[in-house]
């Protein structure tokens, strides 16, 4: 697996690494069994500090993506089922279907990607608000 | 206040309203620092903010005007039994440019006790440096490997950079970083490395720590994760403010529809209805506490 660090985002480093390797789970490029490359390769790979793959490292064990086999290496663990083929497709449909409706509207990607951001936020604002009454 | 980790000092740097003066001109001033060991630490600050002269004071070049300073549980001095442990690597990589990796290397072994000749060879082989050649004769980049490679031979306990990689184009810099995090990661937490640099971009990925100086005083002195966690830019309506006080504004612009408040957080969760929340990444947040101390000294001419 290779990590691409990207500075500038003012998203911490070992978050990014930890979001790659769920990433690449999550699309399959990473199955059960697979090795992920050893502290030192990582460090080698992207000039970061070592703590921060190890930080990263922790993350992912403790969420269970990956464990420790002492003295072979890490490995990503057999991962729960997690969403069902038929939910992910009908949900890639609808996004797919509501693209097309952007793309009608003369919407640019910049344009989608604002959209998107905002029905996030919105939804994130409106968890917050009701935590905040309960 | 110091506690002891196997037995030793677990801060390796710790600094107590440090100051240095030149004649009448304070290049340092009220420095509070302290930087854990097996950290790697970015010194960052505006040119003339103290940080070459701060790191003088560490390695024992400079004697201190005002405050204390203890280094590796001892006072920085010129003695040899300080020096062993210390690794610094001054801004304009002082080698001579007649001599070859090798001869520098044959000097190091003379001087330091606890020279690894091997290590330093096995370095530069490694990057494809020639031992043979003058120094004067090698790209900046390879220049700074070398001096890199030296200082790194000494084994020591404390690494102090000065600008290490302001000279050097994008690649060889990546290189030089690359280096270093490979020699953190094999020393195994018993490697403290502290340098300054303007190129902050870099430095997030290889430091750990981050240390601002701004007009010859300590504005911040944390963990980089948790300045990222808690400094965020709010974007929100013209003329207001978050109504909300877990926060405090570190710089602030307006436009003509907007504000924008760089603050810092009080807690890296946040409630702010109504406003936009973005992350900022560690380059604005060093400008935004320069710029802050630039306006501060000039409406208030204290610079606090």
């Amino acid at each position: 697996m290779i990590f691409h660090i990207r500075s500038r985002t003012g998203i911490p480093p070992y978050l990014q690494i930890v979001q790659q390797v769920k990433q690449d789970i999550r699309l399959g490029l990473l199955k059960e069994g697979d090795k992920l490359p050893a502290v030192r390769e990582v460090v080698t790979m992207v000039a970061i500090n070592p703590n921060t793959v190890v930080k990263a490292y922790r993350e992912l064990e403790n969420q269970g993506c990956i464990e420790k086999r002492l003295g072979v290496g890490t490995f990503v663990t057999k991962q729960p089922a997690g969403l069902s083929p038929d939910i992910q497709s009908a949900l890639l449909d609808k996004l797919e279907g509501w693209l097309a409706e952007t793309q009608a509207a003369g919407l640019d990607e910049e344009a989608v990607e604002a959209l998107f951001h905002t029905a996030q936020r919105n939804q994130r604002g409106d968890q917050h608000g009701t935590d905040s009454k309960r | 206040m110091e506690q002891t980790v196997k037995g030793k000092v677990s801060e390796a740097v710790q600094t107590n309203g440090l100051g240095k003066r030149y004649g009448s001109f304070w290049a340092l001033k009220d420095c509070t620092i302290s930087v854990p060991r097996g950290s790697v630490t970015a010194l960052v600050g505006p040119n003339g903010a103290g940080k070459t002269s701060l790191l003088k004071l560490l390695v024992g070049l400079n004697s201190p005007s005002a405050g204390d300073v203890v280094v590796l549980g001892q006072s920085p001095s010129q003695s040899t039994s300080y020096l062993s442990s210390i690794g610094y690597l001054a801004q304009e990589i002082p080698l001579y440019s007649q001599f070859t990796a090798a001869d520098h290397f044959a000097i190091g072994k003379h001087m330091d006790v606890n020279w690894d000749n091997e290590l330093a060879v096995k370095r530069l082989q490694e990057l494809r440096i020639p031992l043979d050649r003058k120094v004067g004769k090698l790209s900046g980049g390879q220049r700074a490997q070398v001096g890199l490679a030296m200082a790194l031979a000494k084994r020591p306990q404390l690494l102090l950079l000065d600008e290490p990689v302001a000279a050097l184009d994008p690649l060889a810099r990546m290189d030089f970083l690359t280096s270093l995090a490979q020699a953190v990661t094999d020393a195994d937490g018993e490697l403290t490395v502290v340098m300054s640099s303007h190129l902050l971009a870099d430095l997030e990925r290889v430091c750990d720590r981050v240390i601002i100086l701004a007009a010859g005083e300590t504005q911040l002195c944390e963990n980089i994760e948790h300045t990222l966690e808690t400094h965020k830019l709010l974007v929100g309506p013209k003329g207001q403010q978050p109504n909300n006080d877990g926060y405090r504004v570190i710089k602030e612009t307006h436009s003509p529809t907007a504000t924008h408040l760089l603050v810092r957080l009080e807690q890296p969760k946040h409630n702010l209805p109504g406003w936009h929340i973005r992350n900022v990444d560690i380059e604005e947040i060093v400008l935004a506490y320069m710029g802050q101390n630039k306006n501060e000294s000039i409406t208030k001419g204290d610079v606090r």
